[in-house]
């Protein structure tokens, strides 16, 4: 067994079996999106990542891959309900009982960003696997240098995360927030994502972006800050692809020569650009 | 609005929509150009008004807005620092066909429009220039707004 399978291995033995988890919390964000605080009812998974999974079980209805959206001491995961699995899990209330296996996949690897400049740009729910990057460079704040979180949403109601964005900003991050379908009073950006781009307080040549979303939204953002000068090869997104067994074995998540489970979901922007655009897959 | 001159060269060349233009080029531009400070709530244009010149906002926001019956003034886009603001100045029949209003203080320079065509008339190539320039801005937007039709973020059941 190599390394990186012995670590996919659930407590109970078999890296196919949930491990069950007690929701704690169950926070609405939007009119479809809630984050559950999870905490294990006996052993636990591993630790994840910023940027990994988990495949998340709802007993009986079916299992989904979700991205951590807090990791360290206190788990989070935010799901938007957009069919049977992720409308189950929505629903789950404190107390109640999800299976997780996992944490899978590659994370955003954000020490590699110490000591530059940090794009963070999500579109849409993309902003939940990039919150524990934020939450981790502003526990770090001296080891990074300027950070712009930047934020499309479809209309200013969607905006994840509503009660922590000011503190990000009183915690050294320039944070904007650009939504597609302003309604009457907002005063935020209107707008497309990638019109932030020059606006980020950021020296784009010495910056590392990371980008999620929808993926024609994460395409053209990666351009913008390459126009702008973001080296190629400092450009990071999350794909998505349905999955099953989030272990590389099934062949579900493929994407070209990538299985999407095992060698990302974050992939540099130089990977993943000639598949993303490649109609078959 | 408070108006000072005395726009150089070097200031345009420090913004990013003029990188790469020879100096020539940024020197004869500076004479149409001045620095402008206009608070919150001031218009820069209206619809239909005669298009005369030309912004490179330094600072504060811009909303591009359209008169729509029953519903006022519905922002489209808001332009942040570092964008230019109008190009109908160029094309005729010079007439602006969004309106443009200060969300913030803004900071801008603001170009004369005719000087400059009459610059770009007698220099094809500053003309060239420019107008790719200009080109790439509009081909920008208009790419965001090809994407922003899709509704990307839209409700999987909203699309089907
Ligand atoms: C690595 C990874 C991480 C993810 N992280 C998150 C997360 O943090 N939060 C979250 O809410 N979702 C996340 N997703 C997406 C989530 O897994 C899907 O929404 C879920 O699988 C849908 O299952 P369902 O049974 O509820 O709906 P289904 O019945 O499978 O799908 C319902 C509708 O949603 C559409 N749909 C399904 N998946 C997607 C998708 N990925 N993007 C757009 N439309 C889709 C389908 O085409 C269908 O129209 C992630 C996916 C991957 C691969
Ligand atoms: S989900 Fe089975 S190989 Fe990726």
């Amino acid at each position: 067994m190599t390394s990186q399978m012995a670590r996919q291995v659930t407590p109970q033995g078999s890296p196919m079996a949930p491990v069950p988890y007690r929701v704690t919390r169950s926070r609405a964000e939007t009119a479809d999106t809630v984050t559950l605080t999870l905490e294990p009812v006996a052993a636990a998974i591993p630790e994840p990542a910023p940027g990994q999974f988990t495949m998340m079980y709802a007993f009986g209805v079916g299992e989904v891959p979700i991205s951590v959206s807090r990791t360290g001491p206190v788990l989070e995961q935010t799901v938007r309900a957009v069919g049977a699995v992720t409308r189950a899990v929505c629903g789950t209330r404190p107390g109640q009982v999800l299976g997780l296996r996992g944490p899978f996949g590659t994370g955003w690897e954000l020490d590699s960003a110490r000591g530059r400049d940090l794009v963070i740009a999500a579109g849409g729910i993309g902003l939940a696997p990039l919150r524990p990057v934020v939450l981790r460079a502003l526990a770090d704040r001296d080891a990074f240098g300027r950070i712009a979180v930047l934020i499309g949403v479809r209309t200013p109601d969607d905006l994840l995360f509503t009660g922590e964005l000011d503190e990000w900003r009183a915690r050294g991050a320039q944070v904007e927030v650009t939504a597609d379908r302003p309604a009457p009073g907002w005063t935020g950006h209107v707008g497309l994502i990638t019109s932030l781009a020059g606006a980020a307080d950021v020296d784009p040549a010495r910056a590392v972006a990371f980008v999620c979303g929808p993926e024609v939204m994460m395409r053209v953002t990666a351009e913008a800050f390459i126009g702008l000068g973001t080296p190629a090869a400092d450009v990071r997104l999350s794909l998505e692809r349905n999955m099953r067994c989030g272990l590389g074995w099934c062949g579900h998540c493929q994407l070209g020569p990538l299985l999407i489970c095992r060698d990302g979901p974050v992939v540099p922007y130089e990977r993943a650009v000639p598949l993303m655009t490649v109609r078959e897959l | 609005m408070e108006h000072t001159s005395g726009v150089t060269a070097d200031a345009l060349a420090e913004a990013r929509f003029f990188v790469g233009m020879p100096d020539a080029s940024l020197a004869a531009l500076a004479t149409t150009a001045e620095d402008v400070d206009v608070p919150a709530g001031h218009r820069f244009f209206d619809e239909g008004g005669s298009a005369q010149r030309f912004w490179l906002l330094r600072s504060g926001r811009v909303a591009l807005d359209l008169q729509v019956p029953g519903r006022g003034a519905v922002v489209v886009e808001t332009l942040p620092a570092s964008a230019v603001l109008g190009w109908s100045w160029l094309f005729s029949p010079h007439r602006w066909r969004f309106g443009a209003v200060a969300l913030e203080p803004v900071k801008a320079v603001q170009f004369d429009g005719p000087g400059v065509r009459e610059l770009c008339a007698a220099d094809p190539r500053l003309g060239h220039d420019l107008t790719l320039r200009f080109a790439a801005v509009m081909l920008d937007r208009l790419e965001a707004t090809r994407v922003r039709m899709l509704d990307l973020y839209a409700h999987p059941e909203d699309v089907r």
